[in-house]
């Protein structure tokens, strides 16, 4: 009966510290977006979106870096989507037998990985050291990079989801592969891969280090990608890491409005995956 | 001349109707397919030679860029503690040293952590529960480093200099051997609140992994066990954690790999200190910390060529960490083919 009593007792205890561990991983979760509630609502305004990054002491708001981080963030997904749509296609549909196509999908899995810092560096080796300046086109490229691999192992996961059945019907009717691909394959993982490049988005958005070293920052509007531009990430980083009491207002602010645009971001990829999954 | 739409070419498949005047004939749609099939077929072979393609000229561009530095100072880089922009002097020691040590205490608390959660999800939480929790603990990994990086120094890091570092240093600094790691002043940024901040980065990456090889447990083998009376806890330390070993060690070197690159959140309360010191409460520096805290304003070739050497010895180790974490993952999942 003790060693009987012993083990239901082990039991209780290493369950009920499981429980406890997983509220200690919500706990977290719940602090950090209170912080960021009680700290940045207070100064989310309309100066938010309206007026530039001020000089200390000041007034103003970010506009100029939300609209540097949405074109760059614009301009990653137009580089990185198209791209990586291809790869993930290569990878389901036209390597089935090829050796080339686990070195492929190992590689994707080490960029998907990689410190992001390393594509900053990589892409100002590349691109800032040979143009002499850093600049939006410089942003943009790291940020496709860093969104390639994502939406490279989604989309070929995607696919693979795909049955046969369906590919093999549509050749049966004497479609070329092309024509498979893009219009039945593509269309039955339709919901799938749109999810993959909302994840990629999500990731992109609240990238900082690959953007200290490309785009860097910018006091003023600017829409040249020839030419640094301001943005949220980098705008965050340095007023949050200034001494002044209101830059950090703003950098409060700033931190609220990405955090909340990334969580709905992965909120909506989730309910697309999920009525995808349903509707099979 | 374009070809008829692609229903059209169905419908005159299916009936066998004469195809009207206006299309081509059958055999140039069928050439037309071919070539528009192998055009495909290669812009999605560049694509993927392309991807290819990017990772290894990082690798070359990283070691272009690190050659000054690597050639001035040879293996010596890796194990001198020297970081003086003056004289040009650099080694690679203290941000490795802070490194791995930031990622090992990342570990030390996440791995059970992760495991409880995995245990939770799989094990315990009843199934209206389970997705909500482990959407939750995954919305973690959504949210960007920076943002921990400003938590962790504007609220973390003074509520640990307040409370927990005096009471830990007055309660455990005086122990022998132990003891020296949590002395010092208390000022809340530091090794060990990088640490921690890391640990909270990489919980949903692990319990991520650990949950879904969990789940990969034939129910046969859970139920024998709960038939001859095995407790949940003695099912999952006795037949869940030995059949899914290689699948847990992979998701936490999948961790490990996160850990040790992560930038924003430790730059923001590692304190960047270019020296080592035994207690957990010093400042420190990563090789990441200093890449970003140092990279722009580098002046000289050499300073900017150790700088980038940094980066390829970050690359390398990630690099090993993660192709090991790949390989165990493989190994499971070729495993769990031949059982299914």
């Amino acid at each position: 009966m003790s060693i009987y009593f012993r083990r239901r007792l082990i039991n209780a205890f290493n369950l009920t510290v499981s429980v406890l561990a997983t509220l200690f991983g919500l706990f977290w979760l719940v602090w950090l977006l209170w912080t960021l509630l009680s700290n940045g609502l207070p100064w989310l305004d309309q100066r938010i979106f309206t007026e530039i990054t001020p000089p200390p002491g000041s007034s103003g708001g970010l506009s100029n870096a939300i609209i540097g981080s949405l074109i760059m963030t614009a301009m990653g997904v137009v580089l990185g989507t198209p791209i990586g749509i291809l790869a993930g296609t290569y990878l389901s549909e036209f390597s089935r037998a090829s050796k080339f196509a686990p070195v492929v999908r190992f590689v994707n899995d080490i960029l998907l990985s990689a410190p992001s810092i390393i594509i900053g560096v990589f892409i100002y080796e590349v691109m800032v050291v040979n143009m002499g300046h850093f600049s939006a086109w410089a942003g943009s490229v790291a940020l496709a990079l860093i969104m390639l691999p994502v939406v490279v192992r989604t989309t070929e996961d995607m696919l693979r989801l795909v049955p046969d059945s369906m590919r093999e019907a549509a050749a049966a009717l004497g479609a070329p592969q092309w024509k498979v691909v893009t219009m039945v394959v593509y269309r039955a993982a339709r919901a799938g891969m749109l999810t993959g490049v909302m994840l990629g988005l999500a990731r992109i958005s609240g990238e900082t280090a690959p953007l200290l070293f490309t785009a860097l920052n910018n006091q003023f509007a600017s829409t040249n990608l020839n030419q640094p531009i301001a943005n949220l990430p980098v705008v965050i980083f340095q007023f949050a890491m200034s001494p002044y009491e209101d830059w950090h207002h703003l950098a409060w602010a700033g931190a609220l409005l990405i955090t909340f645009t990334i969580l709905l971001l992965n909120i909506l990829a989730r309910i697309l995956l999920r009525s995808r999954n349903l509707s099979n | 001349m374009t070809a008829p739409p692609f229903f059209l070419q169905q419908m005159n498949m299916e009936t066998g109707l004469e195809q009207p005047a206006t299309t081509a004939d059958p055999s140039t749609v069928l050439q037309r397919g071919v070539r528009l099939d192998s055009i495909f077929r290669g812009a999605t072979l560049v694509t993927a030679l392309l991807v290819f393609a990017a990772v290894i000229s990082i690798v070359i561009m990283l070691y272009i860029g690190a050659y000054p530095a690597l050639h001035k100072f040879g293996l010596g880089f890796l194990f001198s503690t020297a970081w003086n922009p003056v004289t040009e002097d650099f080694g690679a020691l203290v941000s490795i040293f802070g490194t791995l040590v930031t990622s090992a205490i990342a570990l030390l608390i996440a791995v059970p952590v992760s495991f409880g959660i995995a245990l939770f999800i799989t094990q315990i939480a009843p199934d209206w529960l389970k997705r909500p929790i482990g959407t939750a603990i995954e919305l973690l990994a959504a949210i960007p480093s920076i943002i921990y990086g400003m938590w962790g120094l504007f609220v973390l890091a003074p509520l640990l200099a307040d409370y927990i570092q005096p009471w830990v240093t007055e309660h455990l600094g005086a122990w022998p051997l132990v003891g020296v790691l949590f002395q010092g002043p208390p000022m809340g940024i530091g090794m060990f609140t990088a640490g921690l901040i890391l640990a909270i980065m990489v919980i949903p990456f692990i319990a991520a992994v650990m949950r879904d090889v969990f789940e990969v447990v034939p129910p046969v083998l859970k139920e024998s066990a709960y038939g001859l009376g095995a407790t949940t806890w003695e099912v999952v330390w006795n037949i869940v954690l030995p059949y899914t070993r290689v699948g847990v060690v992979g998701g936490i070197m999948l961790g490990l790999g996160r850990a040790l690159g992560e930038t924003m959140a430790v730059t923001f309360v590692i304190g960047n200190a270019q020296r080592i010191s035994p207690s957990l409460f010093m400042p420190g520096s990563t090789i990441s910390s200093a890449l970003a805290n140092e990279f722009t304003e580098a002046v000289g070739q050499m300073y900017t060529s150790s700088l980038i050497a940094l980066g390829l010895i970050l690359f390398l180790i990630t690099f090993i960490v993660l192709a090991l974490a790949r390989l165990l993952l493989m190994r499971l999942a070729a495993r769990e083919g031949t059982h299914s």
